[in-house]
């Protein structure tokens, strides 16, 4: 019987506190009243990846944020990776059955979300967040979404101990870089992973060389979305598909790349058995996880292009954390309080806690502790010099099209040449630009 | 005659029309509005939200992806071979499991056993029974001296491994019908065979084989239609991979509906639905003429 006056006395309480505070408070976002939400529980959902590493980091955001806010619970729920991952979210944004807060990437495949309609915006925080991760989750000048992780690079993560063993130097041009290729197949060493058993993992060297694409020929993101400049018709960009083929015809890859997954393909480069593998660095930290003890064994080099001055490092926004416009009322205020601590060096602690930081954080008054594994310190050295980093193509530009990752599997495994490849990527692009109604298509 | 065409028409409808009412409900809104409005939206540019009227630009597009041509002929390609290979397995099994062998009940539901096994879970355990390096295949073929190729990463035999694996699911439901279908023949044929000294190679020439026509054309029909729009089993096993090579035309749907291209994925379902009705129609209409005349 007691148990039953309890929401009423509860609602009793609530409503003398609002109306006692309604008079002073000037109802700002994100400050806690904590004698005004002293009934209402609030109960969110969060929808993830469920890459081991993002769950780890989201529940412990969750838990955190709990400990802070007792009256706000989160709930952690899981979806696939990749094309799947993006079928679910679109389709629970277009049907209003979104959970309460998501995450999602930034960049092109986030303005494939028509953030304007779907979702809601998150300007409040505008001013604790970097640059580049603002141009990544804003569209019409407004911003909707909060880092979720750390900045990562597209590069080539290598086997210090075999570059030792071998007398090798890092590569800054595709030259010196494939002459490193040539020793270490005399060696009897894989030079180069490939795991198309996880086709994503296949198109590093064609996206990864954004930068060296870019220095090449400056602005050509902008060219690209106006449908001005094309990968067939670009040198520097076509470079991508013939590195990709040359490395397969000269027989540096791995014997198993077509079958091997991810997972192998972190394993046989801490183990030495490859001595690089081109891949996104954030995946330094399941390396680490697999394979205790590497945290120094590996390092990392920007992908090498054509001109060794120009040669830099191609940089990922992290994930965003946004909130779609089916959240309302009370839930909205307590999701955009948890944005608020997510975009906090309260929430970067947070995040550093659940998972070794694998980059730079995007929260202003974030730092990386001194105890980064080298592959994160090799990733710092690029940043912090001037010009030799750059955002990937899909921050700078809308237009990324669905079947890349085929078609480098294609031209890896050298069932398609490097120029077909190029054409036809070109052609796959086309419907992406036109489905979001570009000008020029 | 002209007498009892009133009487025939009231016996036709015993009951009042709107009896009809609650299933045309379903039937419509299930069936009829979707196929109608699925023709509508494969003209559109459809985004998440809004749809805009292209015409036939969808179609344009999708006859120019290079992935499609390709899937056409692996679709082709795909179907042939499977209903072929059902069709003279499921014949020999039938055969054999119609006839005195020992433990006939028992080979009969092995024989059925993999048709009951979710296609998901089937193309999941293939896949890593044919791993290039560490699959089971590949190791016990390595123990007798033999270099297995990778089934599932060669581009040449990606495809024709997933049929494989196709046949051995579906066999099962083939012998099925041609035990029903070989069961159901009279015995006096071959009591009559047996006076005349017919060979067991006769017997299945002259009798087993025209008199099982019906459950062949149930055969085809069935597995050519299960070819023809065979996803679950490809997606498994494959995902259209490597590359292109094992894509047939609903996988390469499937993928332009996941890079969330709804109307021109939708299109593509129009153009499947075109193709397996201009495949099936005629041959069903041809089939079904052929057993009339037996």
């Amino acid at each position: 019987m007691t148990r039953r006056h309890t929401p009423r006395i509860a609602i009793a309480v609530f409503s003398a506190a609002t109306l006692a505070l309604g008079a002073c408070s000037a109802g700002s976002l994100g400050s806690s009243d904590d004698e005004g939400s002293g009934g209402s529980k609030v109960a969110l959902s969060f929808l993830t990846d469920n890459q081991p590493e993002t769950v780890k980091i989201a529940e412990g955001l969750a838990a955190d944020f709990t400990a802070k806010n007792p009256d706000i619970t989160i709930k952690v729920e899981t979806r696939p990776q990749g094309t799947e991952g993006d079928n679910i979210v679109k389709t629970r944004l277009s049907t209003g059955d979104m959970t309460d807060i998501f995450m999602y990437n930034s960049g092109s495949l986030m303005q494939a979300l028509a953030p304007q309609k779907n979702l809601t915006a998150l300007d409040d925080f505008a001013g604790q967040l970097d640059d580049n991760f603002k141009k990544a989750v804003g569209s019409d000048g407004k911003i909707y979404g909060v880092p979720f992780g750390n900045y990562m690079a597209g590069a080539i993560l290598y086997n210090k101990e075999v570059y030792d063993k071998n007398g090798l130097k890092v590569p800054t041009t595709w030259d010196e870089f494939q002459a490193n290729n040539a020793k270490l197949k005399a060696a009897g060493v894989d030079p180069v992973i490939q795991t198309y058993g996880e086709t994503w993992t296949s198109q590093l060297f064609i996206l990864g060389d954004y930068h060296n694409v870019e220095a090449a020929t400056p602005g050509w993101a902008d060219q690209y979305t106006k449908n001005q400049a094309k990968y067939a018709t670009t040198p520097a960009a076509k470079a991508g598909f013939d590195h990709l083929q040359q490395v397969h015809d000269a027989g540096y890859v791995n014997k198993d790349f077509a079958s091997a997954k991810l997972t192998d393909g972190l394993n046989k480069l801490a183990k030495g058995q490859g001595a690089q593998y081109p891949i996104l660095s954030a995946m330094v930290s399941q390396l680490i996880a697999d394979n205790p003890g590497s945290e120094n064994k590996i390092g990392l080099f920007a992908i090498p292009g054509a001109d060794a001055a120009k040669n830099g490092l191609t940089v990922w926004a992290p994930n965003g954390l946004y909130i779609p416009s089916s959240t309302t009322g009370d839930k909205l205020e307590a999701a955009k309080k948890f944005a608020g601590f997510v975009a906090s060096p309260d929430g970067c602690a947070s995040m550093g806690k659940a998972s070794t930081p694998t980059g730079p954080y995007a929260v202003t008054g974030c730092k990386l502790p001194d105890s980064v594994p080298q592959a994160v310190k090799d990733m710092q050295t690029y940043i912090d010099k001037q010009g030799a980093s750059s955002l990937a193509l899909e921050f700078l530009s809308p237009v990324k099209g669905p079947a890349l990752e085929q078609i480098c599997v294609e031209v890896g495994s050298g069932i398609r040449k490097a120029d077909a490849a190029a054409k036809l990527y070109d052609e796959d692009v086309k419907k992406q630009a036109q489905q979001l109604g570009l000008e020029g298509w | 005659m002209a007498g009892l065409a009133p009487a025939a028409g009231r016996k036709r409808s015993p009951y009042p029309s709107w009896f009809y009412l609650p299933a045309a409900i379903v039937y419509a809104v299930l069936f009829l509005v979707p196929t109608v409005t699925s023709f509508y939206f494969s003209l559109t540019r459809w985004s998440i939200f809004d749809s805009q009227f292209i015409g036939f630009d969808n179609y344009v597009t999708f006859f120019r992806e290079p992935a499609l041509v390709s899937g056409l002929w692996h679709t082709v390609v795909y179907a042939v071979i499977t209903s072929g290979l059902k069709v003279v397995l499921g014949l020999g099994l039938a055969v054999l499991l119609t006839s005195q062998i020992i433990g006939r009940g028992y080979l009969r539901s092995v024989v059925f056993f993999p048709v009951l096994v979710s296609t998901i879970g089937v193309g999941l355990t293939f896949t890593i029974l044919l791993d290039p390096e560490e699959g089971l295949i590949n190791e016990s073929l390595s123990l007798i001296g033999i270099q297995g190729p990778g089934w599932l990463t060669d581009p040449s035999f990606a495809l024709f491994s997933v049929a494989l694996v196709d046949v051995w699911k579906g066999v099962g439901l083939a012998t099925l019908i041609y035990i029903a279908g070989i069961v159901s023949i009279p015995q006096e044929y071959f009591e009559a065979a047996r006076v005349d000294g017919a060979t067991a190679w006769q017997n299945f020439r002259s009798i087993v084989l025209p008199l099982a026509r019906p459950a062949t054309f149930t055969v085809i029909l069935l597995s050519l239609i299960g070819g023809l729009r065979s996803f679950d089993l490809i997606w498994a096993m494959t995902r259209g991979g490597p590359g292109f090579t094992s894509d047939v035309i609903a996988s390469v749907i499937y993928k332009q509906y996941q890079a969330g291209f709804y109307g021109l994925s939708t299109a593509g379902n129009v153009v499947l639905f075109l193709l397996v009705t201009a495949i099936i129609f005629p041959l069903s209409r041809y089939l079904n003429k052929k057993e009339v005349d037996l």
